[in-house]
């Protein structure tokens, strides 16, 4: 296996980037979301995107899973030609077939089994895979997030922190280079959220899968990340960025300051 | 591309040796676990299974599936398993996926007996009944409320109602009942031709369209448009636990969300449908005048006398009934929803389908009860 770093020639050895966002205007219509974000995502790096409500989190997730197309500048992504909406169509398929999406509320189809829902993406990508290797992955994968026996129940029939992990299995079932998670604690309960927690860190470690956040849960926050950026609504652009520790050790910004230390910073102050 | 590599061999000590080499994914196809499973089940069973991977190249889900069922084999058969010649990611996966113990509730993949799913059928059949007997009864419930000016409504949500099911279903109504018109002339012409009766096309086609055809199409067209647009809202409402709202705060939901689709539905398909009938009456008309050369004076007379007012209200009372069986199985199927997008599905397709095969049994006792009358 490859070294995720890479050694440079003066033996300083740097994280090998794996997104890289420049100058990304992210709009609807005439009203800008968000501009001037910059920032790299490095291979097998737990990422935060953090900010406010409203601050446009889940829009910026949008854009870096090719949902939404910038209004201005790129996204880049490693072992591609050229940035995501500048790559022809076929390589634009074969790169998102790298990625894993857990939307928010899970998401999952609710005519399908969990069996079913894990089970499309390798039946629609995964050709050489056989029918009972398919249920073999499917039940593997619902293993993995502690539903093992549950392949034939409906979305309906679970709870919602169980629909979560079956969403989160059906994100893992290509075996994807990068997984992103949209709110992944919303709605859970602590015990859960810590659980899914521990989760994405082994995934990150046994898989090496490069995983992205978005979230405003400050203990998953400082349990999960090793980088993070942070959205700023009033002033439409990221206002920090760096391990989240880091920037609660070491930022200035009073406004990064209250969402890190939820308002007690700025309250003492 | 590199191969998949698998040895497997029993020591002299009894145990079992599986060398794992190569690149394990599965785009490069995973050998079948069934031969070193069968390897393991052979008399005497081995001592222990232990695993080398010194030369494992790369490797993914593909490899995970393979131990997972080797290493569930050997639990079933008390073989023990040393995991720990596997690299670490993948002995810190295998536990994850074992951590939590297979719920036992997995339900049978056998088919019911044929005797059981009728059964199922018709029970759920009669408590379809006894939902849909309950609903009406609620709807005539809060029907006093309305009269007594206590229904808690919306007069905008009302008026919206009406101006969809109203004014914007002129258009699609306009077309259906022109054409129907046009072709209710034209079977009539070939017909009446042969005999020398032209001008009676004017009597098939006002009588037809006032009193059965016009209120038809049009019951089916707003059932298709209106009634499913109602069981849509109401089932993705109810999915969303909008209905719920409502009735935590002790507003009726068949007040606040029945009242005013009923009623608007019950005002303006009575319009629809006049609307309708003069619209059929014109499609007659062109083809009288385009193939049996009858002047439209000559027509507008010969329908003036063939039509009776009785045959006018007739097709109005028919339109206003349809107009409660559309909103009353639109939102019924609606509220009833289940709370996934394809129980809401569901519920459109039922809303239609329910609201046609009422409108078709009405009309039928309808026609046969003014038939007694002698209307």
């Amino acid at each position: 296996m490859s070294s995720v770093f890479e050694k440079r020639s003066n033996g300083i050895v740097e994280a090998r980037p794996k997104i890289t966002v420049s100058d990304l205007t992210m709009a609807y219509g005439d009203s800008v979301v968000m501009q001037n974000l910059n920032f790299t995502v490095n291979e097998r790096d737990i990422f935060i995107i953090m900010g406010g409500s409203g601050s446009g989190k889940s829009t910026l997730l949008r854009h870096l899973v090719g949902l939404q197309e910038p209004a201005q500048g790129t996204i880049s992504y490693r072992g591609t030609s050229a940035g995501f909406w500048e790559m022809p169509p076929p390589e634009r398929e074969r790169l998102l077939r790298r990625f894993g999406v857990l939307y928010q509320g899970g998401a999952l189809w609710s005519s399908m089994t969990l069996a079913e829902n894990v089970a499309l993406p390798l039946q629609e990508y995964a050709a050489a895979v056989g029918a009972e290797e398919i249920s073999g992955l499917s039940s593997l994968k619902l293993a993995l997030v502690g539903l093992a026996g549950f392949e034939d129940y409906y979305p309906s029939e679970i709870s919602g922190g169980m629909t979560k992990r079956a969403g989160l299995a059906r994100a893992m079932a290509l075996d994807p280079d990068i997984l992103f998670f949209d709110e992944p604690s919303a709605g859970l309960d602590p015990i859960s959220s810590r659980r899914l927690d521990d989760l994405i860190l082994d995934l990150r470690d046994s898989l090496r899968t490069t995983i992205v956040v978005v979230t405003h849960e400050l203990a998953s926050i400082f349990a999960i990340g090793n980088n993070s950026v942070f959205l700023d609504a009033q002033s439409k652009t990221m206002i920090a960025s760096g391990n989240p520790k880091r920037l609660l050790a070491e930022s200035k910004d009073p406004r990064v300051l209250a969402f890190l230390t939820r308002g007690e910073e700025t309250s003492r102050g | 591309m590199e191969q998949v590599d698998l040895e497997y061999a029993r020591r002299p000590d009894g145990t079992l040796r599986v060398a794992l080499g190569g690149d394990w994914r599965l785009a490069h196809g995973i050998p079948a676990p069934r031969g070193i499973i069968e390897e393991i089940e052979k008399s005497p069973l081995p001592k222990k299974v232990i695993f080398e991977t010194g030369i494992l190249g790369g490797w993914d889900s593909g490899l995970l599936t393979f131990l997972m069922a080797v290493l569930s084999r050997c639990t079933q058969l008390g073989v023990e398993a040393d995991r720990h010649g596997l690299p670490e990611g993948i002995r810190r996966l295998l536990a994850l996926a074992t951590a939590v113990p297979a719920t036992p509730g997995r339900r049978s993949s056998k088919p019911e007996p044929v005797l059981a799913r009728v059964g199922d059928a018709a029970i759920a059949w009669w408590i379809g009944c006894g939902d849909t007997l309950a609903f009406i009864g609620e709807a005539c419930l809060s029907l006093p409320r309305l009269f007594t000016g206590k229904a808690r409504f919306r007069r905008s949500d009302f008026l919206l109602v009406v101006q969809d099911c109203g004014a914007r279903s002129l258009p699609i109504v306009a077309l259906i009942n022109l054409l129907v018109g046009l072709i209710l002339g034209f079977v009539g012409a070939i017909e009446l031709r042969r005999f020398g009766a032209q001008i009676y096309v004017a009597d098939l086609v006002g009588i037809g369209m006032l009193r059965e055809i016009a209120p038809i199409m049009t019951g089916i067209i707003v059932t298709g448009r209106t009634g499913a647009s109602f069981a849509a809202e109401l089932g993705t409402m109810e999915a969303s636990q909008e209905i719920d709202a409502l009735r935590t705060l002790g507003i009726p939901p068949i007040d606040f969300l029945v009242l005013p689709r009923l009623l608007a539905l019950c005002l303006m398909m009575p319009l629809l449908c006049l609307y309708a009938d003069l619209l059929g009456i014109v499609g007659g008309l062109v083809v009288a005048g385009s193939m049996l050369d009858i002047s439209p004076v000559q027509y507008l007379l010969e329908t003036k006398s063939a039509v009776h007012l009785n045959d006018l209200f007739l097709g109005l009372f028919m339109s206003a009934v349809f107009g409660v069986l559309v909103a009353i199985t639109g939102c019924m199927r609606g509220i009833r929803s289940g709370r996934s997008a394809s129980a809401v599905g569901e519920a459109t397709t039922s809303a239609v389908v329910t609201g046609i095969v009422s409108i078709v049994v009405a009309t039928a006792i309808i026609t046969a009860i003014s038939y007694v009358l002698g209307i």
